[in-house]
């Protein structure tokens, strides 16, 4: 019987014996954080589109009303951490099985990996540095707990 | 003679039967049935629904520019276009989210493997009545009167 190289041979750095097992906890974290962004999207989805008046009722005065509320700063923190670290190691996974070994797969990680802690930091700036009530916005705009000025 | 011998190697080569023929081996292809399709759509949905989420956090970081600048980007969220835009993202992030769970009972539920067809085609059903739930009422949200 002839022996089949394994997969993605030319590309896989050598297993490292010793040390965290990065992959085994990649694949670990798909699933662990797949089952809390079941809970957390549908949610999200439930309360943004399907209740009230769905997506039309979405404007400056919803979100900020939303995150004036701490329980919704987390829910949208854990779903901007846990869907993006989701969605950015998968598509690692795929980027390793159609890519080759040479520049082009780099570059692709690279931007990956860059494009995802922009977005991190960014999302999470926003969330936790939003002024809910700024200051020379029409009242009309903004939340109705905004003092009027 | 040197035209004998080719000759008689080209006889040995069996000529390729006809595409389409039930004799015609399948080569090195791989055909699966609902566990390749479920990868296929996996993957899929996977890419759409990540490069939502890229433009998703943009948008709603414009809450931190002004909320003119957010009303005005989410307002074209809210065309009917991008209503059904918005379908089509509920049914890939449903698709993602019921398959993913089938995936997860496959790795750590000890028969899992053994129904891994049959739990496909639950989480198309499950699917199927999730649409049925969602898609009239955001019709009704996107097409109906107000706002």
């Amino acid at each position: 019987m002839s022996t089949i190289e394994a997969p993605r041979t030319p590309v896989a750095a050598p297993r490292n014996k010793r040390g965290i097992n990065w992959e085994k906890w990649g694949w670990i974290y798909m699933r662990a954080s797949g089952v809390v962004l079941v809970v957390l999207i549908f949610g999200h989805l439930f309360v943004n589109v399907f209740a009230g008046e769905g997506v039309k009722a979405i404007d400056f005065a919803f979100v900020a009303g939303k995150w004036a509320d701490p329980f919704w700063v987390a829910w949208d923190t854990l779903l901007l951490w846990l869907a993006l670290i989701h969605g950015s190691n998968g598509m690692r996974t795929i980027i390793n099985d159609y890519a080759g070994a040479g520049l082009v797969r780099r570059i692709l990680l690279i931007s990956l990996a860059t494009s995802t802690a922009v977005l991190l930091v960014l999302g999470t700036l926003v969330i936790y540095t939003l002024d809910p009530c700024p200051a020379g916005t029409a009242a009309n705009l903004l939340p109705s707990f905004c003092p009027v000025k | 003679m040197p035209e004998q011998s080719a000759g008689a190697l080209v006889d040995a080569i069996p000529r390729p039967p006809r595409i389409g023929s039930s004799k015609r081996p399948a080569g090195t292809l791989y055909r699966g049935r609902e566990g390749m399709w479920s990868w296929v759509l996996h993957r899929i949905t996977g890419v759409a629904i990540f490069f939502f989420l890229l433009v998703h956090i943009l948008d709603t970081a414009l809450v931190r520019i002004s909320p003119e600048a957010y009303n005005a980007v989410i307002g074209t969220y809210k065309t009917p276009i991008m209503g059904l835009g918005e379908i089509a993202l509920v049914a890939a992030i449903g698709l993602h989210a019921l398959n993913g769970i089938r995936i997860i009972l496959i790795d750590f539920w000890s028969v899992g493997t053994r129904h891994q067809k049959l739990m496909f085609w639950i989480a198309i059903g499950l699917w199927v009545v999730l649409l049925i739930g969602f898609i009239p009422r955001q019709l009704v949200h996107i097409f109906g009167g107000g706002a």
